[in-house]
């Protein structure tokens, strides 16, 4: 086990860039008790990192929005930064993202702004072990359950190594987005008959004010057919909340668990990762998803 | 009672009332039915990240609405009630301060859902009659521990946070601690009553300041939003 505050396990935090937090895969469960999930937007990003240095999945990463991460290691340990794609330097030595690299004891790790995506992982051998709260390592900026977000002077401790760095490279293709599938929501009837092509068929910008808990998106706005509120309701990962002034909002990892705006669709969940990537100004397209099968059972009336 | 699909793998259930909801959500939450989430709200209850929704919908034909008893015993809260609503509502309801206390006293409250904020209970109970108009525009910053109205809803703010309910007074009890075993004070299910202390404690002056405020991002009826200090794990 790691003593904590021993200089022989830890990483020691000199920059963090726009926002640099803990993540693991998020605190599952408590939903009905208003926490958020949280937990690294870019999932598969994470997952790709934690296989690199031979860390279990659920080990906890940094998720680094827009580079500008430097750290020292206060033990030698197996790296591995995967996601957005920027400049990544050991001891000052350009060396490869997607891939595991050995990082020296004393030595600075750095991340630099990615050329194409928003957000990197950096996965460490043994995993970055802060106290978990409520089960997860997970960094919630709704209501900051959790770690808090990294600070320079910070002192991560880390796990012990449980195998071995993955000897070759896992090739994945850059973190541009594509075209987000959508799924019909479940307050597709408070919309204008067209409002759901209307929203596949025209492009939308990342607006400047997205984060961990939404992107919010400019263009083309939504029209309601039915006025008045909805009673405040479930929401996910990926609904597509429409507020009264017709701006669509992609709900992400830190999203309020309830919500009382209309979810005119959903976004696949297969394709949520892009959504990490996506940065300001950006467009986004959307498309229809194939249908999903709908749930019958006796009795039971599912929504035209 | 509709069921409607949420993306590929969950499903929002649509029930009449909020203690259908409740039902719905204690009933579910007794048998294993492969769901990540299970939130109830106002009028549904969200089966979030589901291993079969097909398996789920024809489970959930099983419920037949029966009211589930709820577990647990009744939490009682001492309240000061001091709060910058006090005489507005004891207006609307027609009668005097004390006789405003009485009735929120004399009422035993259920909590039917958690949202927007860890912690942040919606509590069932206040009759139609005495509903609550909202106010137009948030107040900047209430304590932690405000009890409130709005509509036919109580609430206790867990943190200092902007609000736009209408407050009677505050608690001193801890809504929300991430250490506790059971974090929430008030799970959904759980009853509460209010007990009054104001007599008991020194009267601390309300805090109100006015500013304009809008829904937050998720078009909560108030944007709790508790802002508790962070601990520093690190170091």
């Amino acid at each position: 086990m790691t003593a904590p505050g021993s200089r022989a396990a830890a990483l020691e935090v000199l920059r963090t860039g726009p926002l640099a937090t803990v993540q693991d895969q998020g605190r599952v469960g408590l939903a009905h008790l208003g926490v958020p999930r949280a937990g690294a937007l870019d999932g598969p990003a994470a997952a790709l990192g934690n296989r690199l240095v031979g860390n279990p999945p659920e080990a906890a990463v940094l998720e680094v929005t827009f580079g500008g991460l430097a750290v020292r290691a206060h033990a030698g340990r197996w790296v591995a930064v995967t996601g957005a794609s920027g400049p990544v330097r050991i001891a000052g030595r350009p060396c490869a993202g997607g891939r595991a690299e050995f990082l020296p004891a004393g030595e600075v790790l750095e991340v630099g702004p990615p050329a194409v995506g928003l957000r990197s992982y950096v996965a460490v051998a043994g995993g970055i072990e802060v106290p978990p709260v409520l089960g997860s390592r997970s960094t919630d900026t709704l209501a900051w359950v959790g770690p808090p977000a990294l600070t320079p002077g910070a002192v991560l401790p880390l796990g012990d190594p449980t195998g071995p760095p993955a000897a070759h490279e896992v090739p994945r293709p850059p973190p541009s987005a594509g075209v987000l599938r959508l799924h019909p929501g479940p307050r597709l009837d408070w919309f204008s008959s067209g409002a759901l092509d209307l929203l596949c068929s025209s492009p939308y910008t990342v607006g400047i004010d997205s984060n961990r808990v939404g992107l919010r998106l400019e263009g083309h706005r939504l029209r309601r057919r039915r006025p008045g509120e909805l009673p405040s309701e479930g929401m996910v990962s990926g609904a597509v909340q429409v507020p009264p002034n017709g701006r669509p909002v992609i709900f992400l990892a830190d999203h309020p668990p309830t919500g009382g705006y209309p979810v005119i669709a959903v976004v696949e969940r297969a394709d949520l990762w892009q959504c990490a990537q996506l940065r300001p100004g950006q467009t986004v397209r959307f498309t229809r998803a194939p249908a999903v099968r709908r749930p019958r059972a006796a009795g039971l009336a599912a929504t035209p | 009672m509709h069921v409607h699909s949420v993306g590929s793998d969950s499903l929002l259930v649509e029930v009449p009332d909020t203690t259908a909801a409740l039902s719905l959500a204690a009933w579910a939450r007794e048998r294993a039915l492969g769901a990540a989430e299970i939130v109830p709200a106002a009028t549904s209850v969200l089966f979030a990240e589901v291993a079969d929704p097909q398996a789920l919908a024809a489970a959930l034909d099983a419920w037949r609405g029966d009211p589930v008893p709820i577990g647990g015993g009744v939490v009682e809260l001492p309240v000061t009630y001091d709060g910058v609503d006090l005489e507005l509502v004891a207006g609307l309801w027609g009668t005097t301060v004390e006789g405003a206390v009485a009735r929120h006293t004399g009422i035993e409250f259920v909590s039917a859902f958690c949202g927007f904020a860890p912690g942040f209970s919606y509590l069932a109970g206040l009759p139609e009659e005495l509903a609550v108009p909202r106010l137009d525009s948030p107040r900047a910053r209430l304590r932690a521990g405000a009890v409130a109205l709005a509509g036919t809803w109580c609430g206790i703010y867990p943190g200092e946070s902007p609000g736009g309910w209408r407050v009677l007074g505050h608690t001193d009890e801890q809504l929300w601690d991430p250490e506790r075993i059971e974090p929430a004070l008030l799970p959904p299910g759980t009853r509460v009553r209010f007990r009054d202390v104001t007599a008991s404690e020194p009267v601390s002056a309300p805090v109100a300041a006015g500013r304009p405020g809008s829904r937050g991002i998720a078009g909560e009826p108030a944007p709790p939003g508790p802002r508790t200090p962070r601990r520093r794990w690190f170091r």
